[in-house]
């Protein structure tokens, strides 16, 4: 995959869908995609953690990003999927998605950055990809499963 | 030959070794004429010295080897054991200690001689022995200094005595002439040497892997033969340094001293003078040698700090006690029986015999894994013993350290506990021990003073309390000054004024385990920094445990530890709340109760109940949890009886389910939950139950 990657000279996302815009994710973390399941909900936690689902036997953690990045309770719909994260090695957390749309590669001159007046939830993106007639945020994954939420 | 796989036995038997030198040298120090712990010393160093030998590590073996001389006379009667004596020979056990540590971290022994603890071993072997008094020592080395040491060192190079041959001669020449030196070599062998000839093959196989040995005096069959006095001398043709020949025959145990020189074919015949100057030339060398060696070894300890980093070489292993694995072993052969039960049940067609044998196989499957659980936990256990059998030892130091007298009762050693709490439980045990001899106990004229007996006493305490092992420190000192405490923290802002008046004892003690707090006036070399607390606190929570400090002004303070007794796997009795399931590890629990509402009391505005003569305050789960409330209030309450230590409370909850084995596993490090959740399990239908950890809610 990677000597793919360097062929084609540009990076993959997986592109995903919040409400109306859509999101970039950098494929090298992403682990799996699952369906919408059961999910055990964790006491006291980050209200935007909605808890606890079992993946094969591992205990996954997922969090809501709509609910990080401030937006209205996700809506689950057949749709749903759960992106499981591996960030660094060995911890997983499950990000909850709208939809999952298609695997697009961005080369570095699509991608520009972001200017600061799009508001407080730019510290969770890298940048915009442009794809087609589309416009993509690229998260910046570690930002959004460490930070603090913004305000 | 290869040593390597031996690497692993060696180091733990070393350990053992180690340890019960250490223990009996103990016993030595009190009882002086015990022969039997004499015996077993002299035993253990013997096999030391030998286990040293065979892996090839020089230094050990040589340092073993003194030790065991001096036990070998202690043994024989011919000298008694002193404080000065102990005292010498703990430090050869820390020099061991370290010879081992750089061996489990690199395979090797590391550079350090240690010279100074044979020197003095060897000086007190002698002051035993009567063939010196104590203070001729130090005078015969002045005068050996002082004595011109030129003459000696010209006397002492035999190998100007070799006559060499007209063809030899020409060797030499074509060897300078193509960048190779010739050495005069002359090696003196330690007096008690026993194999002369096996310590000269050996420095002859190290100096020919530097060059070619041309000559020697007596030639190479004589000293086979073992036909020499206690020095050899040879002439070698090689590419390198004086100072790296030296090096190397120096490096053969039970070498005294290396006379080392370049052969010099014009000065042959030359007076006397002529070498008299080169000796001190030769002189200067060795001095420099010496500084440089003093360097080597410097750097070579900066290597092992920063060593200490790397993966150590060898393996953590268990010794499992091969009983154990054979009741494994049967068990793994119970499950295969099980399994083809169920198998054969699954492929036979009737089925109304099905439905009872494959409940029959199921129970038995159960019983099967049960029993392998348990077993296979029980090889993980160590008894902790293998932790505080090192303490006696420190008490002892720190007891000279900090000139009080204190004794340590250790008891409860043959508690067990998991192998990789062992690991961890060394240090934050040893910080408690310090602490108490340090800051716990009063000196011993304070505590005449305060009617107390002389010697201070600590006690180490271990014992299982249901699903828990609880090791307590204990000492009879002082015990901790509440408003001394308070003082500190008002004078630090850690707390306010406000704060301190409302304070119970208990919490003012609780500020002892946050970071950077020491009550100590004076920093001293054994405790006071106040790094201590809250890094056991922090350790010991690491491990699932918990701590807690209980103190009575002028009769001394207790530290009790608290540590799961299993890690991976525990009986939990499960339990509903509203919609959602959680586990309550079985060994927190004390009784299950049905109380009515009428029967809640108020005290202090907080529910409790009176239960058959104790007051229990009452847990809402569901208030704590945030759980969805339901919608009718029944009139009994169904209530878990929860017990840490000697502190009871009441959990209510909703229903119970029963109980179960359940697989412990982390929720990650990302989500935040206030400690109330241990951990999460999975459930039989693939549901995620979450465990609370009672500890934090009593």
């Amino acid at each position: 995959m990677e000597a793919n990657s360097n062929i084609i000279d540009g990076k993959q996302y997986i592109v995903v869908k919040l409400g109306n815009e859509q999101y970039g994710i950098d494929i090298n973390f992403v682990d799996n995609i699952v369906r919408m399941q059961r999910i055990t909900r964790v006491p006291k936690a980050q209200h935007y953690f909605k808890g606890v689902i079992n993946l094969r036997g591992e205990i996954i953690p997922v969090m809501s990003i709509r609910l990080k990045f401030g937006l209205e309770e996700d809506n689950i719909t057949n749709a749903t999927r759960i992106i499981i994260i591996k960030f660094d090695a060995g911890s997983a957390v499950g990000i909850i998605v709208d939809e999952v749309k298609e695997v697009v590669t961005l080369e570095e001159s699509n991608i520009s950055k972001i200017n600061s007046e799009l508001g407080d939830k730019s510290g969770f993106l890298n940048g915009i990809g442009k794809h087609g007639d589309d416009l993509i945020s690229l998260l910046n994954i570690s930002s959004v499963i460490i930070e603090k939420e913004s305000n | 030959m290869d040593i390597s796989q031996y690497l692993e036995i060696f180091i733990d038997e070393t350990k053992e070794h180690l340890q019960s030198l250490s223990s009996q040298l103990l016993i030595l120090e009190t009882e002086p004429e015990n022969v039997e712990t004499i015996n077993e010393i002299f035993r253990a160093a013997h096999s030391l010295k030998g286990m040293a030998g065979t892996m090839g590590y020089k230094r050990m073996q040589r340092l073993t080897h003194d030790m065991e001389n001096v036990f070998s006379e202690i043994r024989n009667g011919n000298m008694k054991v002193t404080a000065n004596l102990v005292d010498v020979l703990f430090k050869g056990l820390d020099a061991l200690e370290t010879y081992l540590s750089n061996i489990q971290e690199s395979a090797d022994e590391g550079t350090n001689d240690y010279e100074d603890i044979i020197k003095q071993l060897n000086t007190i072997l002698n002051v035993g022995l009567g063939k010196v008094t104590e203070t001729e020592v130090p005078k015969a080395e002045v005068t050996k200094i002082v004595s011109d040491p030129t003459v000696t060192e010209s006397t002492q190079m035999k190998f100007k005595n070799i006559k060499l041959l007209d063809y030899e001669k020409r060797a030499i020449q074509k060897a300078n002439e193509i960048g190779m030196n010739a050495y005069g070599i002359t090696v003196y062998i330690q007096e008690y040497c026993i194999l002369k000839s096996a310590r000269a093959f050996l420095v002859f196989k190290a100096l020919e892997s530097l060059g070619e040995v041309i000559k020697s005096l007596p030639d190479t069959q004589d000293i086979e033969d073992e036909k020499f006095d206690l020095d050899f001398s040879v002439i070698l043709l090689t590419k390198e340094s004086l100072d790296k020949v030296k090096e190397e025959v120096m490096r053969v145990s039970e070498v005294k001293n290396v006379m080392i020189d370049k052969v010099d074919l014009t000065s042959e015949d030359d007076s006397n003078e002529e070498s008299d100057s080169k000796a001190t030339d030769e002189q200067e060398m060795e001095q420099s040698t010496a500084s440089a060696a003093v360097k080597s070894s410097n750097s070579s300890a900066n290597n092992n700090s920063s060593k200490q980093t790397a993966k150590p070489v060898v393996n953590r292993s268990v010794r499992v006690d091969i009983e154990k694995l054979d009741i494994l072993m049967n068990l793994v052969s119970e499950l295969i029986i099980a399994k083809n039960g169920l198998v054969s049940i699954s492929t036979s067609d009737n089925s109304n015999k099905n439905e009872s044998g494959f409940n029959e196989q199921i129970e038995y499957l159960e019983r099967v894994t049960t029993n392998l659980h348990e077993s296979v936990m029980k090889v993980r256990m160590v008894p902790i013993e293998s932790v505080t059998n090192r303490f006696p030892r420190m008490i002892r130091d720190l007891s000279k350290k900090l000139n009080k007298k204190m004794e340590l009762y250790i008891s409860g050693e043959e508690t067990e506990l998991d192998r990789t709490v062992i690991d961890e439980i060394g240090d934050p045990l040893m910080h408690l021990l310090r602490n108490a001899a340090d800051h716990g106990l009063e000196s011993n004229s304070e505590r005449v003073a305060n009617d107390k007996p002389e010697v201070g006493s600590i006690y180490l305490e271990a014992y299982q309390d249901g699903n828990n092992v609880v090791i307590e420190v204990r000492d009879d000192g002082a015990g901790i000054n509440v408003e001394k405490v308070k003082k500190k923290a008002l004078k630090t802002g850690s707390i306010t004024q406000e704060q301190a008046d409302s304070m119970s004892e208990k919490e003012v003690i609780d500020l002892l385990f946050r970071p950077s707090f020491s009550t100590a006036e004076v920093i001293s070399d054994v405790s006071g920094r106040g790094v201590g607390l809250d890094v056991v606190k922090t350790k010991i929570e690491a491990l699932g445990g918990d701590i807690e400090a209980k103190t009575k002004l002028g009769e001394g303070s207790t530290f009790i530890i608290r540590l799961p007794l299993t890690l991976a796997i525990i009986q939990a009795l499960m339990v509903e709340l509203g919609s959602e399931k959680y586990a309550i590890p079985l060994g927190s629990i004390q009784t299950i109760e049905d109380v009515s509402q009428a029967d809640i009391k108020y005290v202090h505005s907080k529910e409790v109940i009176n239960l058959r003569g104790s007051v229990i305050p009452l847990i809402r789960l569901d208030k704590v949890l945030d759980v969805e409330e339901k919608q009718e209030q029944s009139d009994n309450l169904t209530v878990v009886i929860i017990a840490k230590g000697d502190r009871l409370a009441g959990l209510v909850i909703d229903n119970l389910i029963g109980q179960q084995e359940i697989v412990i596993k982390s929720i990650g490090k990302y989500i935040n939950n206030n400690k109330i959740i241990g951990g999460a399990t999975i459930l039989g239908d693939g549901e995620v139950a979450l465990i609370l950890d009672v500890n934090t809610l009593v």
